[in-house]
Formats: C-alpha cells, structure tokens, sequence
C-alpha cells in the first residue's frame, strides 16, 4: 500500500498493532523471546497510524533523539534497511533499545496520539527495522573518518561505553574498550534476560563495532587490573571514559539476609544470564533449584520484574513480587508487569519484610513482613508506605531476591582519588559535556545518576564522545 | 586465552601452575586474587595468586582439585590454555613493620601465606611461619617459606613430620615459650582459621585470615561473598579477602560455602565419568 495515498482519518481509524509473543503458560517454562516482533505486513501498518507531524514531540522524548518520524516513514514506504540506517544515525544499538527502553516515558508518551487515541509503538517499530536489518545480513556499516592519531580509552562495555565508543570510532578515533568480565556487553548481557534480550542481538550489534575497528579487551578491571592513571601516563590515552555502571547491590539490612537462598538481584541475575545456570551442569555455574519451590523477589523495579520471571522460568511454583507499596507506585515498566502477570506471578503489594528465618542448616524457610497501607505523599511525591499495627506474618518461602537497587562501585574511588564524587559515591560531571573533575577523564551512565536505564547511559555515553572529540581537536562541541 | 607455562604436582592433587598474564603479573601484590574460568562453559573461580614473575609475565597458582573446576584446572598440562583470567582482585595485604609476624598456612593456605611471608620479611619484620599439612606427603612450600623465614616450623597431624600436632598447638607453644609475637596471619580451612583466632584472642594479638567465600564476579558487583564482620556485610572480593579474624562470623561463612553441596556433587561426578569415558578412547 502506499503509504501516501491514505488520508489522516484513515490513519486513525487504524489500531495499534499488537506485539505478537509466546503464549504466556508456553514461555513461563522456557528462556527463550516472549515477544516475537512484528511482520513486515503489521510493521507497515503501525508505520502508517503515525501522522508525521511536523515538528515531531517524540524525537524531543527520546534520550539520543532518534529521527522517528523518518524512520516510521521508511517503514511505511517499505524501506525497512533505509529504515534502520536512518535510527542508527542516532543510536548505536537499536535492537537493543527497541525491546528494553521504557518507550512509555519517553517518545511515545510525547507522541501526539497518546491524547485521544494510543500512541504510535515506535518501540515496537525500531525493533523491526533493527532485526530486519541484521537478519536480511543487509546490515551497512557506517563510514569511519580519516584517522586523528587520537587514542581513547572507554572503561566498561555496557550501554554508556558502546555508545561513546562507536561515535568516537565513526570519528576516526583509536578507541579501547575494557571490560572487566569476560563477555562484552555489561548488563545487557549480565543484567537483562535471555527471554527479555537476546544474548546473540548483543553480540551481534558488538560485532559490528569491531568491524569498525574498535578494539575490545575483557577481564580488565578499572581499578585493579588497570588504573585511569596508567592509562592517561603509561599507555598515553588522550581521553577516558568511564561508563562501569552500578556496582555494589544494596541489602536491606534486615536479620536473616546472610541465610542461605538468599540472593541479591545481581547475583541471581548473573549467575542465569552471564553463567548460563539454567544449563547447569552444561555450563558449570550451579544456581538454586527453584522446582517446586516459592520464591519471593524483594522490590518493584525492572531488576525485580526479570528476577521474579526468571525464577518462574527455572521451575518455582510460587513466584512472588514483594513490594512495600502498591502497584501503582512500582517503578517497573508496565509491558513488564504485564508479561509478569500473564506468566503467572503473585503480586504481594504493600507488605514489608522485617527478616528472614532459617532452618538449623541456616537454609531460608520465610520471611516474616509486615503489612502497609499508604500515607501522605513523601519526597518522591509517592505516597508512603504506613506499617499496619500487629499486621505481622510469615511469608514461607525457600528462595528469596533482594531486588532495591545498587551502590557504586568503590575501586575507581579508590583508586583515583582526584575524581569527584557525590556522597552517594557516584561521578559527578558536568552534565553538558560529562567531564569529571579530572582533566580529560569522562563518565556516564549509571556510575553518575545511579541506577537508571540503557537510553539514558546511552545518552550519556553520546554527550561524552561530542565533548571528547571536541576537545581533543581543538573545536567547539557538536552534538 | 592464558598459556600455561608450566604444570607439577607438589603433592597429590595439588598442583602449581604457572600462567601466562603479563598485566598481573606486573600489578599484583601479596593477598590479590585472580578469577579463572577454565574453559567456555566454566565457572569462574577465585584462586590467590602464589607467586609472580613480572619479567616472564607469568602467574603462579597453586591448585587443590576439589570441585569440578578446580580438577579440570589440575588436569591441564604445560602448552594447554585457560579461557579466562582476570585480576589482580582484592584489596592487597595490609603490610608494616608488626615487630615478630607468625605466617600461619593450613593445607592449601600455605600458598597464600608464603606470597604474605615474603612481603612480611622485605617489610622488615622478623618472620615466623607455621606450615601445617595432614601428612608428610601434603606439605608444600618448605623451602620456599624455609627461605624468607626467621623461624620456619612445619606440623603434620599424623606426626609424620615435623611437629606432631595442628598449627594452633605450635602457635599456643610459641606463645607460651614467651616469645612476644605481634601480628598473626592464618590461611587454610575455616575450622583451622577459626581456631587460629581463638588462640590469640586471649593475647589480644592482631590476627588476619584470608576468606573464601563463594563468588561469582570478584568485583563488587553480585554480593554472594558477603560475610559477616563485626556483624556487618562485607564484600570479600572488594573490602578483603583479608579480614580481623576476632571480628569474623566464621560460623555464617561455614554455612553459606556450603550453599551448592548437591550441584559440586554433581558436577564432580559428571566430570569424573567423562574423564573415565576419555580415559576410555
């Protein structure tokens, strides 16, 4: 159809196509994707419900400012490779984005048709460009400026680093990547799981960027193996960035939480998405057997979301969220909640662990909590959680997930002392360029706004490589 | 991938194993640790580094095959590969002049005790090591802790060399000799650590053990070797692996090392069998 001859009323007398996925009882039992992306036929259909406007809000709402209306224009006019060149002129990692971005928030919300009628799923539409692209092997690599003889090091090849690294590789800059696991992609590959993110899209999309030329080193920790000192001194890097996350989980501080079955959201994460513990004894990272077993995930967020569904996948029976609040306070995106829902996850809102019990052999066997009601509205303008008096009970549950978000991580603290910190240990920078307090040392992403999401650490890594580049040619930013 | 340069046995089933990694070699200091994962599908394990030749940019570690990593890593030979090493780790043993320093190491822990004795000795302290194995077959490291020694003492728990007796009776005899002794680091199997601190707690002498807990990252990311000091978490990847030993829940660490019992089984059995079956061809 083309896309030209249809009229706006038209446009908006179509719905908003459906992401197909795995049906829910099927998927709760596998790792593999539950959304399966669209056809080209409902891409182009979704493509044609977008009214082009002319100065498009949902490019103001997007992180990294994606040319959205051009390239839900290419989709409908069937040019699906055009497509995803157009989206990766902005962003460096577009299957990625397009299945993990809280799009809700950012430029869906800002698109005109939220209003009367749904937005256009852009999320949705990136995607399919994204995943047409590498599986048509129609994917064309970006061209790379004449070498500057300008070398610089990215520390952390997560969100933050790839995206700094891939613009500064395009602008014909000597880029090193080091990454202190032994597999590239940070939480993408450690954080998030296989059923949300396919490992392989990671890989692939990194892949890419080695053919661009930048140059990838593993089982590098800043800080220990390599420090920012050594590496401006010794090894002559003209600029750092530093994008290594979030680091140290929080615990809640509660007695009990040293009981074994008790996990922090990164270890259980890790040892299933990084380790392969799911394939255990396949791959040698064991995991707790979740059979048959209740297992209750501690918080509300996305982190939450992937552990609890993890769990579910890894055989548990019950598989609970705990959250001191209610569900409308929880900071998970709602696709999420949804998919959790449908797998069958039980939402236990406003109730509030006080510890955890054991048996002789120190296994956990409960938690007792406490049950909230909701208060006045606190500082976040969310309203508090109240203890409900003599609201005590045991929660009998074999596995638990503490899922409340991290610290920083302390080693480049440690170890650079002359960069800035906040008190809760993050880099501070000046947000317009992200330079630390440290001459020609950058940092982004979640080691500066504490845990946040891949667009944004994108976003940052982005505003870093502009600045970078400026100031290692003398010129004035671009962005 | 990470070359083995060199691969003996020093005692049935412990193995030293020099390996190629020329930055840590450089960088390391006396208590670090490196992270191995033997092959793709690996686990990866926290080993300490024994010893390192920053010209030869090698690393030595000196393994006890216990668990499925641990024997695959014994198996492998000079020429052969390690998929993955990563460090130094771990904050470096805090070391000064103590005055008389006693280097205590249970089995295995004499390997992370001699790297701590050499560093005790160039810091000029007047060095006493203990070296403690079940047996005369088991002892490690004599010449080499021997060597940076001022009193070097080794037990066996069967009397068949040495002093007859558990390292904490040689230590409670140096104490009872009279001999002021200033700092004490006790490296080896918890029950060993934990008796170590009980012996000197009385003598209110500093006291160090080296923990090791279970870890997946080894850099502050997943908190599974969170153990309890002073009845706070610490993390032994990043604020030890060395802790006051009157101050650690030895207890709580005990318990939690034994969280994947029947998946170690498992896995050493599975391993066992597929060496049978090679064995075999």
């Amino acid at each position: 159809m083309d896309a030209q001859s249809i009229t706006t009323k038209e446009r908006l007398a179509i719905p908003r196509q459906q992401m197909p996925s795995q049906n829910p009882e099927m998927r709760s039992h596998n790792f593999r994707e539950v959304n399966l992306g669209y056809t080209a036929e409902l891409a182009q259909r979704e493509a044609q419900r977008c009214l082009q406007c002319k100065n498009p809000a949902c490019v103001k709402g997007c992180p990294v400012n994606i040319k959205i209306d051009k390239f839900i224009k290419l989709i409908a006019d069937g040019d699906f490779a055009g497509a995803a060149r157009k989206i990766k002129e902005d962003n460096v990692l577009p299957a990625v984005c397009g299945r993990v971005c809280p799009q809700e928030d950012q430029c869906e919300k800002e698109c005109v048709l939220t209003k009367k009628y749904t937005s256009v799923a852009i999320g949705n539409l990136e995607r399919f460009a994204a995943d047409y692209e590498r599986e048509t092997g129609n994917v064309e690599l970006p061209t790379v400026a004449a070498p500057t003889g300008k070398k610089v090091a990215v520390i952390g090849s997560g969100p933050a680093g790839l995206s700094c690294a891939n613009d500064l590789v395009q602008l014909g800059h000597a880029v090193t990547v080091f990454e202190a696991l032994h597999e590239l992609g940070g939480v993408l590959m450690y954080g998030i799981p296989q059923f949300r993110l396919p490992k392989e899209i990671v890989q692939a999309e990194i892949e890419g960027m080695k053919k661009l030329g930048v140059n990838f080193i593993t089982n590098a920790v800043a800080g220990r193996s390599i420090t920012v000192d050594e590496l401006l001194e010794e090894e002559k890097f003209d600029a750092i960035f530093i994008g290594v996350g979030a680091g140290l989980p929080w615990f809640m501080g509660i007695p009990g939480e040293n009981l074994l079955g008790v996990y922090s959201a990164n270890e259980f994460l890790t040892r299933v998405n990084l380790m392969k513990s799911y394939q255990f004894p396949d791959n040698d990272t064991p995991v707790f057997n979740c059979k048959g077993k209740s297992v209750a995930v501690f918080g509300g967020g996305n982190t939450a979301m992937d552990a609890v569904r993890t769990a579910k996948r890894l055989g548990a029976e019950h598989a609970y969220i705990v959250y001191r609040r209610s569900e409308a306070e929880m900071p998970a995106r709602i696709e999420e909640v949804h998919h959790a829902r449908e797998e069958g996850i039980e939402f236990l809102m406003l109730m509030n662990p006080l510890e955890f019990i054991g048996n002789e052999a120190q296994w956990l066997t409960g938690a007792t909590c406490l049950r909230m009601e909701l208060g006045e509205p606190d500082d976040s303008g969310r309203r508090r959680p109240v203890p409900i008096k003599d609201s005590e009970f045991i929660l009998p549950i074999d596995m638990a997930v503490i899922s409340i978000g991290n610290g920083s991580n302390p080693l480049i603290k440690q170890t650079t002392p002359d960069i800035d910190v906040s008190k809760r240990d993050t880099i501070v920078v000046d947000i317009t360029t992200m330079a630390t307090s440290k001459e020609n040392v950058y940092a982004g992403g979640d080691i500066v706004t504490g845990g946040a999401t891949v667009i944004l650490a994108m976003g940052a890594g982005r505003t870093a490589a502009a600045a970078i580049h400026a100031k290692m040619m003398g010129t004035a930013v671009v962005s | 991938m990470h070359k083995i340069v060199s691969a003996i046995f020093l005692a049935e089933n412990i193995k030293k194993i020099e390996i190629e990694a020329p930055r840590i070699a450089k960088k390391r200091k006396a208590g670090q640790f490196v992270m191995i994962r033997v092959g793709e599908t690996g686990e990866r394990v926290p080993l300490t580094i024994a010893d390192a030749n920053p010209e030869k940019g090698t690393i030595t570690l000196i393994v006890q095959g216990m668990g499925k990593s641990t024997r695959e890593l014994n198996s492998k030979e000079a020429g052969d590969s390690i998929h993955d090493i990563v460090g130094p780790l771990g904050a470096p043993s805090h070391i000064e002049k103590f005055g008389t320093a006693v280097s205590i190491g249970g089995g295995l822990g004499a390997a992370i005790a001699y790297p701590t004795a050499v560093a005790l000795k160039e810091a000029g302290n007047y060095v006493i090591t203990i070296n403690g194995a079940r047996s005369k077959e088991l002892v490690i490291l004599e010449e080499e802790m021997r060597a940076v020694s001022d009193e070097a003492y080794i037990t066996t728990d069967d009397g068949s060399y040495g002093f007859h007796g558990f390292v904490t009776q040689k230590l409670q005899e140096l104490i009872d000799s009279g001999k002021k002794i200033d700092f004490v680091l006790a490296i080896g199997p918890i029950p060993m650590m934990r008796a170590i601190a009980e012996v000197t707690r009385p003598y209110q002498i500093k006291t160090v053990v080296s923990l090791n807990p279970i870890m997946v990252d080894g850099t502050g990311m997943c908190g599974g070797c969170r153990v309890t000091v002073d009845n706070q978490i610490k993390f032994a990847c990043v604020d030890g692996p060395e802790f006051d030993a009157h101050l650690v829940d030895f207890k709580n660490l005990s318990d939690r090392n034994k969280m994947y019992l029947p998946e170690e089984k498992q896995a050493v059995e599975t391993f066992a069998h597929k060496c049978n079956l090679q064995k075999q061809l």
